[in-house]
Parts: structure tokens; C-alpha cells; sequence
């Protein structure tokens, strides 16, 4: 199809501006407070309360939901199904109407502190006592924007190494020879560990997985893709062009970035013939909910996990995650607050793990824990939910999970959190694609990320 | 007003009402965007020409731009040659004709999604269906989707999949050509190729520039394919090589909130096609022959 640009823009255009007039996806009658008073987070909790960007799908987000109704019993609450959607939450805040409250991923919580769509939760925290010292300092650290919270933290996904026990065995190595701290001898593994038949690629040694884990990389190097307070790009750093000009040489002793991704593009991901079934990659890092597609589909995969290093030793990891927070126009802020409170609650997480677990067991899969950026929730899962599955490689992956927990980086809260990452992303494709080197390719994102970050301000 | 005007009306009001609320008003709400920064959350500010003199010196329009020309360059002809080849075989189809016709027309009403993640299948160059072909016959086997020289190639393979539209236009014109003109140039001894030549391609000369025109304008506004195989939520960035014009402009619009910019692209765009349309109707004065000329 295509689409007549003209006309399609004018309508969606329109459409939005018939929304902002008519309402959003908020509710007008809500009870408790003044609409968008920050003040307001101590009320009453009864009245409508919507939410926007949060599904009730699975028994960790239905165990929770049960909690705050329980809790709350005159709350009438709605949980709008569906992702996060920026078009959406945008046009409802202009509107007037946004939901009482919205869940979002914390990388890009700061713009929006920074356009002024949300309200800060200092009064939410005071009211609702919440002791902000349980949760993860990473998570912490981005709902915090220009000094206040934005947002309440849930989820922690982290990223290890999984390699191919396999293909070590094959290559005469073992798990401990793949040493992320010391790049020389990784490089030398990769390439042990890759295998061609013809012009075609058979396995992957080492997948740095760039451009995604451009940053992690950039700080096992020792450095930042951007300042803590998400206000200054080191785009160009020594350290950043370091990792890319590495992370490229491992993807060219691979087989080239054009090869090395169309052969990619034909692993079976997320079923039971996946990359490590089928032999196809030596080892990668990689997101610790892979974990649970692999016990899903795969359990007997022959799969070791490994931490993360920078180049000095140390533990690495990146972090990624949500949270809950208010909009700026909330209907019903106290009870937002409220909800938010409950969800991210240790009680609640516990009632989680728990119908998670049973859930797991009753089909049959493994329970891996769950990581929720609640240090204290995460502590009792751990001591008192999760049991090893028998399954070696999973229970080794656990633990290597619990040992990075407090060593992961984050993407900081940023005006500009999308352009910049829009601008790492394309200058590292464009080196991988060879129109530019890495020293050209990341002096033009530290140009455009710097101007994004100036135009956001 | 007369009875009988004043029910021409009212049958007419659902698609006058349709075309004002839908069509002529948000055409005319774009073209009063392009002139300001509206970026759904903060008021809109009137910046005159300046999203215009943006667009002009902005390197990924230009890049976007130049891809879409390329693309619509080498989609157009092909895209003419395949479906009158196809019309062609259908018109002398015998008894199936009406089988092969509804067989054409499918991939057509094939959902545009759909069809994009097909492709990526059938595009890639290791495990594809298209290169194990190219290769049975030792012919070069690239990367479709993932060499930027051969992405844009890639998609106007995509893209023929869906002539079908085309080919019954031409099907269409060529039963209409007049029998007795083939058989009389028969019987005046000329061969195959010059009947088709001389008698049935400007007697379907008309269709051709009319599929010609739509198609050209149809690939300046590529979209949903394209989106959808290089543009959806993948890990990956997107390469530039697949970046369309429209795409681009609803990047800027529904991704980066640009909406004053991104209507000065879309009014940028229908600029263009006007003026190709212009040069192709010039052109067409010269090539296309209407009975009764």
C-alpha cells in the first residue's frame, strides 16, 4: 500500500487535533484532587483511575493489580491494554486528558520530565512513604531528572554473555577462555570459534551485538556515551571510538556486516532450533529475558553464561527497565501515586514471583526468578521463591544475573534520550557499512547528538 | 434551486462532506502546519519558510529523496514491461484465462504488511528462496537486505510482485484493440513483432501512460512495505539505503514530533510529483495515440 502523504498526514494531523479537542485517553471524572495539583498525591484514593503503556497479560502484572484492588477497594480502576505509545500519551497530555497514570521505559522518562509532561513525585514519595533506598541506584538514577523523581522503578533487565558450550568443546576451549575483559584474547576466540563454509557463514564466533550494545561496550573501554546527567554526548570520546573500532574488527573477522547480518537474519530466535541448537553462534551478550525464551523452547541448550567485563576485570552490565509515572493533567494523581506505590511494592512483587512461579511450574517451565529493580523484592525472591531448576546452564545463568545486578550502567535521563541514541545507532551503522570510519562516523553523531540536546533544552 | 438540484446534493453530501472533512481540510491544515513548529505538546509557533529552507539543506531528506527517485526510475519500466508481458500471456490464455487472472491479481490484495515480511524471507541471501534460484543457474547471489547497493534492487523485486492491478488495465486495453487491424496487417505480411509494434502498442498507448503515471506516482509514495521490512521495532537501526522519501516524513512527523517540518516535506513532495506529472503529460503528446486523434 501507499499511502498518499498529503491527505494521510493532514487526517493523522487532524485526528490529533480533534483528540487534543475532543479528549485523550484519560477519564473526566475522576474524584480525588485537583487535575494535575502535585499536592494533590496525598488525597484519597477512590474515584476512575486509568492507566496507559501497561497490559495485563501475564500472573507477575496480574498478581499486582490484584494487590492495589485489593488495597484500594473503591478505586475504580482501568488498565488500558498496549504498549507504550508516544504518539498517544503526547496528544493526551496536550488534550488536557491524559491517564491518571503511565508506564513507561525508564531510558526515556527524562524527555519527557523535560517537555513538562509528567509531574514530579516528590510529594507522591513523602505522602505514600516511599523509601526510594530499596530500589536499584541505576533505576534510581534514571527517573531522576534536574534533581527530582519522575518516576517509580520496576524491572531490571540486564545483560550477560551466553555462549555455545558446544561450539567451545568443538574449538578445544572452554568458558573460562572467553574473556571479555581482555580483548586481544576474545578476538582470537571469536575467530577460533567461527566457522564458513564457502561464502557462506556457518557460525558466529563472537556477536558484539552493536549498534545495541554500543554504550556497554563504550564503557567497558572506560567510557560514557553520555554525562550522568544526560545534558553533555562523549560520542567521540577515545573510549567510544575505541569500542567501535573494536566491536567492527570482530564483526569483519566475522564474515563483514553484510554477511554477518543476513546470516543472522536466519536464526530461528525464539523456537526450539535457535542459535545455540543449531550451532550457529559461538557466543554473544545478550538481554537476561532471553534466559526465559531459551527454558521456554530450548532448556537443554547447550548454553553457559558468563558476566560481562570492562577492560579492567570489573563487572559490566547495562540495565534497562520501567517505570510508573504521573502525567502532567492526571485526573486522579493520588491515586496514581497510590498504584504506583503498590505495584512496585515488596509485597506485591512477592504475591508476583509467587503466581509467577506456580505458573511456571503448573506448565511445566522454569522459574528464573524475577528481577524488578527493587533490591529488597529481588532479595526475598531469590531467598524465598526461587528454587534451581536441575537445569545447569539455567541455574549458573541465575546466578551470574544475581552478580551483576549492581554493577550495570544506564541510559542516562536525557531532554534528548531518542535523538541521541538515533545518533549513536546510525554512526555506528554507518562504520559498519564502511561509508565512514569510527572516528567520522561518531564526530557526526557527537554533532547531531550535541544539537539535539541544545534544540531540547 | 430546482427539486431535482437540490437532491443531487443531498445524494452527493456523503462524499462532499467525506472530501471536505477528510481530504481538503487536512490538505489545507498541512499547508498552514508547514509555516510553524507544532510539536503536539508545546504551543504552535509560526516560523515562516524556515521548515522549507530546512528541508532544502537537509542531508537525510536529500538521501531519502534520491533513493525514492532511484527506486521510482527503475520500478516504473519494469514494473510496465512485467505486467504487459503478463497481459500479453493472459490475452492468450485460452479457456484459464479467468483462473490466471484471478492468480495475478492476488498478491495484490495481499496485505502490504504481510507482504514485507515475506520478502525479508525470500530476500535473504543465505538462506532465501530468490538467490537458491539465482544460484541453481549460477548467477550472482547478493544480499538483498543487507548490501546497501542491492536494498533498493531488492525492493522493486518487492515491489513486481503486485503488477497485478496493472496487467488487467493493459489485459483490459488489449482485448479492446480492433481485430481486423491485426489481420489485415497479417495478410499484408507483417510478422509478429511489427503488428505488435506498429498496431497494438499505440492502440494501448493510453493504458500504458495511464499505469505509467499512477505507478510513478504510487513509488514516490512508497510506504508500508518498506516500513515495515527495514523501519518496524527491530534492534537494529534501519539503513540509509532504505530510507523513502515518505518514510522519512513519517519519521519526522510520528517519531521525532516534527509536525510543521514534516508537513513541509509532504507539500515539498506533492511539488514534485506535480512537476513530474507535468513533464510526463508533455511527454505523452508526442507517444500516446487516442482513437479519433
Amino acid at each position: 500500500m501507499r499511502i498518499r502523504s498529503v491527505k494521510v498526514l493532514g487526517c493523522l494531523a487532524a485526528i490529533s487535533l480533534l483528540s487534543a479537542a475532543c479528549g485523550g485517553v484519560g477519564d473526566d471524572n475522576g474524584s480525588s484532587g485537583d487535575a494535575g495539583d502535585p499536592g494533590a498525591m496525598g488525597g484519597d484514593v477512590k474515584g476512575k483511575m486509568t492507566t496507559l503503556g501497561f497490559t495485563v497479560e501475564d500472573q507477575i502484572a496480574k498478581a499486582r493489580v490484584a494487590e492495589v484492588r485489593k488495597a484500594y477497594p473503591d478505586l475504580d480502576l482501568k488498565v488500558t491494554s498496549g504498549a507504550f505509545d508516544e504518539q498517544q500519551f503526547l496528544s493526551a497530555v496536550a488534550s488536557g486528558k491524559p491517564p491518571s497514570a503511565v508506564y513507561l521505559p525508564r531510558s526515556e522518562l527524562g524527555t519527557y520530565a523535560a517537555k513538562g509532561a509528567l509531574l514530579p513525585l516528590d510529594d507522591c514519595i513523602e505522602a505514600q512513604d516511599i523509601d526510594m533506598s530499596l530500589f536499584r541506584e541505576s533505576a534510581v538514577s534514571q527517573v531522576t531528572y534536574d534533581g527530582q523523581i519522575y518516576g517509580i522503578p520496576e524491572f531490571n533487565s540486564v545483560r550477560l554473555v551466553l555462549a555455545n558450550s558446544d561450539a567451545l568443546e568443538e574449538a578445544g576451549l572452554s568458558a573460562e577462555d572467553i574473556d571479555v575483559s581482555d580483548w586481544d584474547s576474545l578476538m582470537t576466540v571469536s575467530k577460533q570459534l567461527y566457522k564458513a563454509g564457502g561464502s557462506d557463514i556457518e557460525r558466529i564466533g563472537f556477536d558484539p551485538k552493536i549498534p545495541e550494545f554500543f554504550p556497554l561496550w563504550t564503557a567497558a573501554a572506560g567510557g560514557e556515551v553520555l554525562s550522568e546527567d544526560g545534558q553533555t554526548a562523549y560520542l567521540d570520546s577515545p573510549e567510544a571510538i575505541e569500542a567501535l573500532t573494536y566491536t567492527l574488527s570482530l564483526v569483519e573477522a566475522n564474515g563483514g556486516w553484510s554477511d554477518f547480518k543476513t546470516f543472522r537474519d536466519t536464526w530461528d530466535f525464539f523456537g526450539d532450533n535457535n542459535q545455540f541448537v543449531a550451532d550457529q553462534l559461538g557466543a554473544f551478550p545478550m538481554e537476561d529475558w532471553y534466559l526465559d525464551v531459551l527454558a521456554d523452547v530450548s532448556p537443554d541448550a547447550p548454553v553457559t553464561a558468563l558476566p560481562f567485563k570492562d577492560k579492567e576485570g570489573n563487572l559490566l552490565t547495562y540495565a534497562t527497565g520501567q517505570a510508573w509515572a504521573v502525567p502532567k493533567g492526571s485526573n486522579n494523581p493520588a491515586a496514581a501515586c497510590a498504584f504506583a506505590t503498590t505495584m512496585t511494592s515488596t509485597d506485591a512483587w512477592i504475591a508476583a514471583a509467587e503466581a509467577s512461579k506456580a505458573d511456571r511450574e503448573k506448565s511445566g517451565g522454569a522459574y528464573l526468578g524475577t528481577w524488578t529493580a527493587n533490591s529488597e523484592a529481588d532479595e526475598r525472591i531469590f531467598a524465598e521463591i526461587y528454587e534451581p531448576s536441575g537445569i545447569e546452564s539455567l541455574d549458573n545463568a541465575v546466578e551470574v544475573l544475581q552478580s551483576l545486578q549492581d554493577s550495570a550502567i544506564v541510559d542516562p535521563p536525557s531532554p534528548a534520550a531518542a535523538e541521541v541514541k538515533k545518533a549513536w545507532e546510525d554512526a555506528v551503522l554507518r562504520a559498519l557499512e564502511g561509508d565512514q570510519t569510527p572516528e567520522e562516523a561518531l564526530q557526526q553523531a557527537q554533532e547531531e547528538a550535541t544539537e539535539a540536546i541544545a534544540d531540547a533544552q | 434551486m430546482r427539486p431535482e438540484t437540490r437532491a443531487a446534493y443531498g445524494f452527493l453530501s456523503p462524499w462532499l462532506i467525506g472530501f471536505v472533512g477528510l481530504t481538503l481540510g487536512p490538505v489545507l491544515a498541512t499547508f498552514v502546519m508547514s509555516f510553524s513548529d507544532y510539536d503536539v505538546l508545546s504551543s504552535t509557533q509560526w516560523v515562516g519558510t524556515e521548515n522549507y529552507s530546512d528541508a532544502l539543506s537537509d542531508s537525510h531528506a536529500h538521501a531519502a529523496l534520491a533513493n525514492t527517485l532511484f527506486y521510482t526510475a527503475l520500478y516504473v519500466p519494469l514494473s510496465i514491461l512485467t505486467a504487459l508481458g503478463l497481459a500479453l500471456l493472459l490475452h492468450s490464455a485460452g479457456r484459464l484465462k479467468g483462473v490466471f487472472r484471478t492468480v495475478i491479481y492476488l498478491p495484490v490484495v495481499t496485505p502490504p504488511v504481510a507482504t514485507g515480511v515475506l520478502f525479508l524471507q525470500l530476500l535473504n541471501g543465505q538462506s532465501g528462496l530468490i538467490n537458491s534460484a539465482l544460484g541453481a543457474v549460477s548467477l550472482p547471489t547478493p544480499n538483498w537486505t543487507t548490501d546497501p547497493m542491492w536494498i533498493k534492487p531488492g525492493i522493486v523485486i518487492m515491489s513486481l510482485w503486485s503488477v497485478g492491478s496493472v496487467t488487467l488495465i493493459l489485459f483490459a486495453a488489449l482485448a479492446e484493440v480492433p481485430a481486423h487491424l491485426r489481420e489485415a496487417a497479417l495478410v499484408d505480411g507483417a510478422g509478429a513483432w511489427r503488428r505488435f509494434y506498429h498496431i497494438t502498442l499505440p492502440m494501448i498507448s493510453p493504458a500504458i501512460f495511464f499505469s505509467v503515471v499512477v505507478n510513478t506516482i504510487a513509488s514516490l509514495q512508497l510506504f508500508s512495505e518498506v516500513y515495515t521490512m527495514y523501519f518496524g521495532k527491530t534492534t537494529t537501526p534501519p539503513p540509509e539505503a532504505a530510507l523513502f522519501y515518505v518514510v522519512y516524513l513519517f519519521q519526522q512527523a510520528f517519531e521525532e514530533f516534527e509536525m510543521g517540518y514534516a508537513a513541509a516535506l509532504s507539500w515539498l513532495l506533492f511539488l514534485i510529483i506535480m512537476a513530474v506529472t507535468a513533464v510526463q503529460l508533455a511527454v505523452s503528446r508526442r507517444l500516446v495515440h487516442y482513437r479519433g486523434d
